[in-house]
C-alpha cells in the first residue's frame, strides 16, 4: 500500500488556504444572523470572596436589555474531567479569581450590554487568597474547592516503578537539582467567540471556536438539562487554539441559556483580558529531580518531583499532574523510576494543556540536568544523549509501549547540521572553540500521539469518519475533528485521495459537527493524524472496495487487477480500458444501493495496568532533537537565539510543508517560552494578572524568530496511517532546554529558571564574578506529606504492569 | 470587542476653528490626531472626553518643510510613517528618523503622528489597564483612586514618559508651537515635560500643538539609543539621547537625555559636564555614562526588573555616544 504514493507525502497545498488568505473563512465572530443579541459577561474583581447578593434591576431595566442570567440559572456544575467537575457557567456562591464569571447580559448590541453589565451591582465577602503552591501546601483554610487531596492541594500523586534506592546505590554519581518552569498561556491570535441559537423546536445550535466541540456537547447536555440530541455543536475553523479552546467554557454555556431564554441568537466575542482569564494553560511547575547515572552516562535511576501551580479550577490539571511525570522515560534509559507530583489550587485563573501539555517543564529539567551530569562525568552532551537511547519496540519502566524510534538519526542530523563537533569544545571554558558570548547546546524530547485513553470512560472509538460517495462522482469526508490551523481537514482529504486515486481538492471536507460528522475527540494531545488518519484509511478502503467489485464485474477482469488513480478506476494490466471515477461511483451506487462507509480507530491497549497508567500511553510517540546556537551579551544578559536545527522523527510526513511549518512554529513557541512569556500575578496586589494584554505580555515578534533549519526523520511507524506519527506539540519540547544548555556553553552560568530573562544571565554572571556559583533558579521545594507510592514491578523485573499489593502494616 | 464611550467628533478644517470649537467645549474637550494613543485610553475609561476634535484635517499641520541648512518644521499631524520616510530628515536629522522608526509597528506608524507622539499618555503597569482590571486593585493616584502602587507612600503619580522623540527632541533642543483662542507660543521642547505622571505637560489642554521646529544642523551630532523586550511593539523602558556640539575635536556642549524611567524626559547634565571641553574619548564616555546610571532612577512600573533597567542606563548611554565617536 505504502509504494507509489500519489498525494501522501507532496506539498499540497492546504485545502482551506486560500479561503483563509483571502479572508472568506468565517470565524466564530463572523457569524451574524437575523435578530442576533450580544453577550457581555461580568467578571469578579475580586481574587477570592463569598458572593453575598446579586442585583441585577438596574441592568434588566435599561431599554435594549432582554435578560440577565446569574449564578442561579446555572446550578450544574461541569469540568473537562469526571474527576474534576468544578465548574459553574456563573459562579453560584463564591469566585476565585480576578475574572471568573458572576453575570451576564443579552442586549440589542454591545454597546447596551457592556453598560448593562456595569449596571449590575455584587455584593462581596472578600476571603484571604492563596497565591503561591508554598502558600497552598501551607494553608488549608480558606479552601478554595470543598474537594481535593487536602486543604488547597487539588492532587498528590506517588508512583514507583522498580526500587530507586537500589539504583541510586548502584550509581557513580547522583545529582539532586531544582527548576522552575514558569507558566505561559496559548496566545492565539482569535479570541473566543461563541453564538447560540435556540429555535423554535427546542432545538439548539452552538457555533464555537473550540478544540474539542464533542466535549462541548456533552458538557451543554449536562448543564442545559436539555437532550444531548437536541444539541447540535458546531466548531468553526479555529484562530489558533494550541490547547486554549480544549475545554468546556462558560460563555458557551452562557449564550446557550442566554438564547434559550429570550428566543434569539445570542453572540459572545470574549476581549483579549477575557482569554487571559480563560487560560488554561502552562502550569508553572517547581521540580526536584535526582538522577543517578553510571561513570558512561547510563541511568540507574530517577526521582522526579513535581509541583504545579493549577490556578482556580480543576480543567485538565489532574491529567497534567500524570503528565509531568509521565514521558520522563522513553528518551533515554531509565531502568528504574520514581515520581511523586501535586498540584495545587491557587486564586489565579485555571491551568490546564498548552503544546506539550504538562512535558515541557519536565522536559526542560531533565535535558538540562543532563547537561550537567555530561559536564561532571566529562562527556560529550550528545554522547550521553546518544548512547543510552530507548530501544525501538520496547516497554519503559512505566509501562509505555515504544514502537519506531527516531531519535538517534535526529540527533545525528542536528550534530552534522550544526557542525557541532567543530563547535562544541567540552567543558573547559578556557579552551573554547566559539568565542565568550556564543554558545551551543542540544536537547532532546519525545511526545505522545494521541493519548491511548479517551477523557470519559468508554469502549468506543476516539475517532469515526465517515464517507459519502454520490453518483455525480463527488466524495464527502465527514468527521468530527476540528481544523484548528493545524491542517486536519487537509489530511483527511489527501489520505481519502490517495485511496481512491482522485486529486485531493475534489474532495469535500465537512468536519466538526456533531449533527453530521461521526465523533472525533477533539483537537488535543496530537492525537488527529494519526486516529483520524486511520479512521479515514478504513472508510476510504471500504469505499474503494466497492468501487472495485463494481468496475471489475462491468469490465470483466479480476479484482485484484483493478487499480486507482488519476480519477479513474482500470484495468492495471489494461489501463487503457477502465471507467471514470465518476462512472465507477455509478456502477458502485446500480450495484449496492447509496454509497456511504464509515471507519474508525481506537488505539491499543496499553500495557500498563496499574492505577494511573492511563496517562502516558500512546499508539507511537514522536521524537526531536534540537541544537540551538546563541548570543549572550555579557554587559547585558540579553540572549539572542540565533539559529535552530531541529529534527523531528515524523514516521511519515503525509504533507512535508505542513510539518514543516508545525516543526517552525513550534520552535517559534519554544522560544517565546524560554525567553520571555510568563503568566504572572501581582501577589501582593489582589493576585491580579500582570498584564494581561498582547502589548505586554511579552512573546516574540517575528524580529526574535531564528533561522531554523528542519529535519524530518521519516521510520514508520506501524500504528500511523502510512507510518505517520505526531507533529504539532512535540517539536516545542527541545527548544528551551537547547537555548538553556546554550547560555551556559556561552557564558557559563545556569539558569535554572525559564523564561531566561537579561537580568536572571547578568545577575548569574555577577555572582560568578564574585565567586559565587554562576547560577539563577530555585533552592528549595515545599516539604510535603506524600503518600505512600504506589509500587510497580518494571518489565525487567518481571512486572504485569499492575500495582504492588501494598503491604499492610500493623501497630 | 471593548466598547468606546459616548463622545461627539468634529472634524475642523482651519486652525482658527479648531481652537474655537475646543474653547467652546472646555475641559469636556480634546483633540485627537491618529487617535492610537486617545482612543485605547478612552476604551480603558482613563480619558472621556465628550468632544473630540480631530488635527488630521488641518493643512498647515501636514506639511514638512525647510531643511538642515534653516531649520526644518515639522507639522503636528504628520504621520510617523512619513517621520521615518522622509529624504530632507533622513539626510539632515536622521537621529529623528532613526528614533522615529524604533517606534511601535509600521501599522502604528501609519496612524499615529508625531504631535500627538510628543503628546503622549505617561505610562503605568498599574494604569494602562482597563477598567475592570483596575477596579481589582482598588484604581490608583492617577486615575479614580488615592494610591500609587508603584510608591505607596508617595503623593506623586510616577507614571512614564515613553515616546522615542521625547529625548531625541529635548536633546537636540527643538521648538514647539502652540495656539490657541488666546493666542500663539513657541516654546523649547525641554520647557513642555513635567515630572509628574498626571500633570505631565506644562501646556493648557485647549492649546493646539501646530508643529516641532528643529535647530539648524550646523556643528552637531546626535543619537538615539532604545531599550525594549522586543525588536517591534515595544514603547521604549529606557531611551538615551545624545548631542554633542563640538568644536575642532573638542566637546563644546552636550545633552544626555533619558527616556522611558520618569514622568519626564531627565536630562543628566552630569553626564553632559563629563564631556564638555574635552576630546570625546572613550574615558570621557565612560565617565558620562557613569552619570547616566547615577541618575538614572526608573520604578518598577513598566517591562523589565526596574533595577537592571538602572544598569542598563549605563550601557545605553555608552551605546549612544559611541554611536557620536565616528
Ligand atoms: C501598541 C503601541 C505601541 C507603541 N509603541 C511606541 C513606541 O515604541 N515608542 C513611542 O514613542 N510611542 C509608542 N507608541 C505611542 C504612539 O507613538 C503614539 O500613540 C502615537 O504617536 C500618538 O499619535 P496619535 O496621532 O495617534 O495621537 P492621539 O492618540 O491622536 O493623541 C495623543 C494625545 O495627543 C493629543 N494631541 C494629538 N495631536 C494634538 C495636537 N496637534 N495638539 C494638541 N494635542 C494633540 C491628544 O489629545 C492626545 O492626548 C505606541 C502606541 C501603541 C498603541
Ligand atoms: S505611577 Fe502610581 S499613580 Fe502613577 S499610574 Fe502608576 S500606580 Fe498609578
Amino acid at each position: 500500500m505504502v509504494k507509489n504514493l500519489k498525494v501522501v507525502g507532496k506539498p499540497f497545498r492546504k485545502v482551506d488556504a486560500r479561503a483563509k488568505c483571502v479572508g472568506q473563512t468565517k470565524f466564530a465572530d463572523d457569524i451574524v444572523l437575523p435578530r442576533m443579541l450580544f453577550c457581555k459577561i461580568l467578571r469578579s474583581h475580586l481574587p477570592h470572596a463569598l458572593i453575598k447578593n446579586i442585583d441585577v434591576s438596574k441592568a434588566l431595566a435599561l431599554p435594549g436589555v432582554f435578560a440577565v442570567v446569574t449564578g442561579k440559572d446555572f446550578p450544574i456544575p461541569y469540568g473537562i474531567l469526571p474527576v474534576s467537575q468544578d465548574e459553574h457557567a456563573l459562579c453560584i456562591d463564591k469566585v476565585r479569581f480576578i475574572g471568573d464569571p458572576v453575570a451576564a447580559v443579552a442586549a440589542i448590541d454591545e454597546d447596551v450590554a457592556f453598560d448593562a453589565m456595569n449596571l449590575i451591582e455584587v455584593e462581596y465577602e472578600p476571603l484571604d487568597t492563596i497565591s503561591t503552591i508554598d502558600e497552598a501546601v501551607l494553608i488549608d483554610e480558606p479552601r478554595i474547592h470543598e474537594y481535593g487531596d487536602s486543604g488547597n492541594i487539588h492532587k498528590k500523586v506517588s508512583l514507583e516503578f522498580g526500587n530507586v534506592e537500589e539504583g541510586f546505590a548502584e550509581a557513580d554519581l547522583v545529582r539532586e537539582d531544582t527548576f522552575f518552569y514558569e507558566g505561559n498561556t496559548h496566545l492565539p491570535m482569535e479570541q473566543h467567540a461563541a453564538v447560540a441559537h435556540f429555535d423554535s423546536d427546542g432545538k439548539i445550535t452552538l457555533w464555537s471556536s473550540t478544540q474539542t466541540p464533542h466535549y462541548v456537547h456533552r458538557a451543554l447536555a449536562k448543564v442545559l438539562g436539555l437532550p444531548a440530541s437536541h444539541i447540535r455543536v458546531i466548531a468553526t475553523p479555529n484562530g489558533g487554539g494550541f490547547g486554549g479552546k480544549s475545554d468546556p467554557f462558560n460563555h458557551e454555556v452562557v449564550v446557550c441559556k442566554l438564547s434559550m431564554l429570550t428566543g434569539r441568537p445570542v453572540k459572545v466575542t470574549l476581549t483579549r483580558e477575557e482569554v487571559f482569564y480563560c487560560h488554561r494553560g502552562r502550569h508553572p511547575i517547581l521540580m526536584r529531580v535526582k538522577t543517578g547515572v553510571k561513570n558512561d552516562g547510563a541511568i540507574t535511576a530517577m526521582h522526579f518531583q513535581s509541583f504545579l501551580d493549577g490556578g482556580a479550577y480543576g480543567s485538565y490539571g489532574v491529567a497534567s499532574t500524570f503528565y509531568s511525570g509521565a514521558l520522563q522515560t522513553v528518551t533515554y534509559e531509565v531502568p528504574r523510576y520514581k515520581f511523586q507530583g501535586l498540584r495545587a489550587f491557587t486564586n489565579k485563573p485555571p491551568c490546564g494543556p498548552k503544546r506539550g501539555h504538562g512535558t515541557p517543564q519536565p522536559r526542560y529539567a531533565l535535558e538540562v540536568q543532563l547537561d550537567k551530569i555530561a559536564e561532571q562525568l566529562g562527556m560529550d552532551p550528545v554522547e550521553i544523549r546518544r548512547k543510552h537511547l530507548v530501544a525501538p519496540n520496547s516497554i519503559t519502566a512505566n509501562y509505555l509501549r515504544i514502537g519506531s524510534m527516531g531519535l538517534g538519526q535526529c540527533i545525528e542530523k542536528v550534530v552534522e547540521g550544526s557542525r557541532w563537533n567543530e563547535r562544541f569544545s567540552g567543558w573547559d571554558p578556557n579552551n573554547r572553540k566559539l568565542p565568550f558570548g556564543k554558545g551551543i547546546g542540544i536537547a532532546c524530547s519525545s511526545y505522545i500521539c494521541g493519548a491511548g485513553l479517551p477523557i470519559y470512560w468508554n469502549n468506543m472509538p476516539q475517532s469515526g469518519v465517515q464517507l459519502r460517495l454520490d453518483r455525480q462522482g463527488g466524495v464527502c469526508v465527514m468527521c468530527g475533528s476540528t481544523d484548528i490551523g493545524q491542517g486536519s481537514d487537509s489530511i483527511l482529504a489527501y489520505i481519502v485521495a490517495e485511496v481512491l486515486g482522485i486529486d485531493p481538492f475534489d474532495i469535500r471536507v465537512v468536519t466538526a459537527d456533531t449533527d453530521l460528522t461521526p465523533v472525533d475527540l477533539g483537537s488535543y494531545s496530537s492525537r488527529v493524524t494519526l486516529m483520524t488518519g486511520n479512521a479515514a484509511i478504513q472508510a476510504a478502503e471500504r469505499a474503494r472496495e466497492l468501487l472495485v467489485m463494481a468496475v471489475a464485474e462491468k469490465l470483466g477482469v479480476p479484482i485484484e487487477n483493478i487499480s486507482l488513480a488519476e480519477r479513474r478506476v482500470f484495468d492495471v494490466e489494461n489501463p487503457e480500458i477502465g471507467v471514470t471515477f465518476a462512472e465507477a461511483v455509478v456502477l458502485a451506487e446500480s450495484k449496492f444501493g447509496t454509497l456511504g462507509t464509515v471507519g474508525s480507530y481506537s488505539p491499543p491497549r496499553s500495557p500498563g495496568r496499574y492505577k494511573g497508567s492511563g496517562v502516558g500511553p500512546s499508539p507511537a510517540y514522536s521524537y526531536s532533537a534540537a541544537v540551538a546556537e546563541v548570543d549572550v551579551n555579557p554587559d547585558t544578559g540579553i540572549v539572542v537565539v540565533e539559529r535552530v536545527w531541529i529534527a523531528h522523527d515524523i514516521g511519515r510526513s503525509i504533507n512535508p510543508m505542513l510539518v514543516m511549518g508545525q516543526v517552525e512554529g513550534s520552535v517559534y513557541m519554544g522560544l517565546g517560552e524560554i525567553l520571555m512569556e510568563e503568566m504572572v500575578y501581582r501577589e501582593n496586589r489582589n493576585v491580579v494578572h500582570k498584564f494581561p494584554s498582547m502589548l505586554e505580555y511579552k512573546s516574540p515578534t517575528t524580529m526574535e524568530m531564528c533561522d531554523v533549519k528542519t529535519y524530518l526523520i521519516e521510520d514508520p511507524d506501524p500504528n500511523g496511517p502510512y507510518g505517520a506519527k505526531e507533529v504539532g506539540q512535540g517539536p516545542l519540547l527541545p527548544v528551551p532546554p537547547a537555548v538553556a544548555n546554550a547560555v551556559y556553553n556561552a557564558v557559563g552560568v545556569r539558569i535554572d529558571e525559564v523564561p531566561i530573562t537579561p537580568e536572571k544571565v547578568l545577575r548569574a554572571l555577577k555572582d560568578k564574578a564574585r565567586g559565587r556559583i554562576g547560577r539563577f533558579g530555585p533552592a528549595a521545594i515545599p516539604v510535603v506529606d506524600w503518600p505512600e507510592p504506589l509500587r510497580v514491578l518494571t518489565p525487567s523485573e518481571g512486572g504485569d504492569g499492575s500495582e504492588m499489593p501494598r503491604v499492610a502494616v500493623h501497630g | 470587542m471593548m466598547r468606546l464611550p459616548k463622545f461627539e467628533y468634529h472634524t475642523p478644517q482651519t486652525i482658527a476653528e479648531a481652537v474655537k470649537i475646543m474653547a467652546g467645549a472646555g475641559p469636556a474637550g480634546q483633540f485627537v490626531a491618529g487617535g492610537t494613543d486617545l482612543y485605547p485610553n478612552m476604551k480603558r475609561r482613563q480619558q472621556m472626553p465628550k468632544t473630540v476634535i480631530s488635527v488630521m484635517r488641518l493643512a498647515e499641520l501636514n506639511q514638512i518643510t525647510g531643511d538642515g541648512r534653516n531649520g526644518l518644521r515639522i507639522g503636528a499631524s504628520v504621520i510617523l510613517t512619513d517621520v521615518c520616510e522622509h529624504p530632507i530628515i533622513n539626510r539632515d536629522y536622521p537621529v529623528v528618523a532613526k528614533a522615529a522608526r524604533t517606534i511601535s509597528t509600521p501599522i502604528l506608524r501609519n496612524m499615529g503622528t508625531i504631535g500627538g507622539n510628543l503628546l503622549l499618555d505617561t505610562r503605568c503597569n498599574y494604569y494602562d489597564q482597563n477598567y475592570e482590571w483596575r477596579k481589582g486593585i482598588n484604581f490608583c493616584l492617577k486615575k479614580d483612586g488615592d494610591v500609587c502602587w508603584v510608591a505607596p507612600g508617595s503623593s506623586k503619580c510616577w507614571a512614564v514618559q515613553s515616546s522615542d522623540l521625547v529625548p531625541v527632541m529635548v536633546a537636540i533642543g527643538a521648538k514647539l508651537r502652540f495656539v490657541s483662542t488666546l493666542g500663539e507660543r513657541v516654546i523649547d521642547a525641554a520647557g513642555l515635560y513635567n515630572d509628574d505622571g498626571i500633570d505631565y505637560l506644562h501646556k493648557r489642554p485647549d492649546e493646539l500643538l501646530v508643529d516641532i521646529q528643529l535647530p539648524p544642523t550646523n556643528g552637531w551630532r546626535a543619537s538615539y539609543q532604545k531599550l525594549r523586550r522586543r525588536g517591534a511593539f515595544d514603547f521604549p523602558v529606557l531611551g538615551v539621547a545624545t548631542w554633542i556640539a563640538t568644536d575642532n575635536s573638542d566637546v563644546k556642549d552636550a545633552r544626555i537625555v533619558l527616556g522611558g524611567i520618569a514622568p519626564s524626559p531627565v536630562q543628566i547634565t552630569e553626564a553632559a559636564s563629563a564631556l564638555i571641553g574635552k576630546p570625546l574619548t572613550d574615558d570621557q564616555i565612560i565617565a558620562a555614562a557613569e552619570a547616566a546610571y547615577i541618575k538614572a532612577r526608573p520604578l518598577d512600573n513598566t517591562d523589565f526588573v526596574y533595577q537592571w533597567r538602572k544598569q542598563m542606563a549605563r550601557q545605553y548611554t555608552l551605546r549612544a555616544l559611541r554611536d557620536l565617536q565616528s
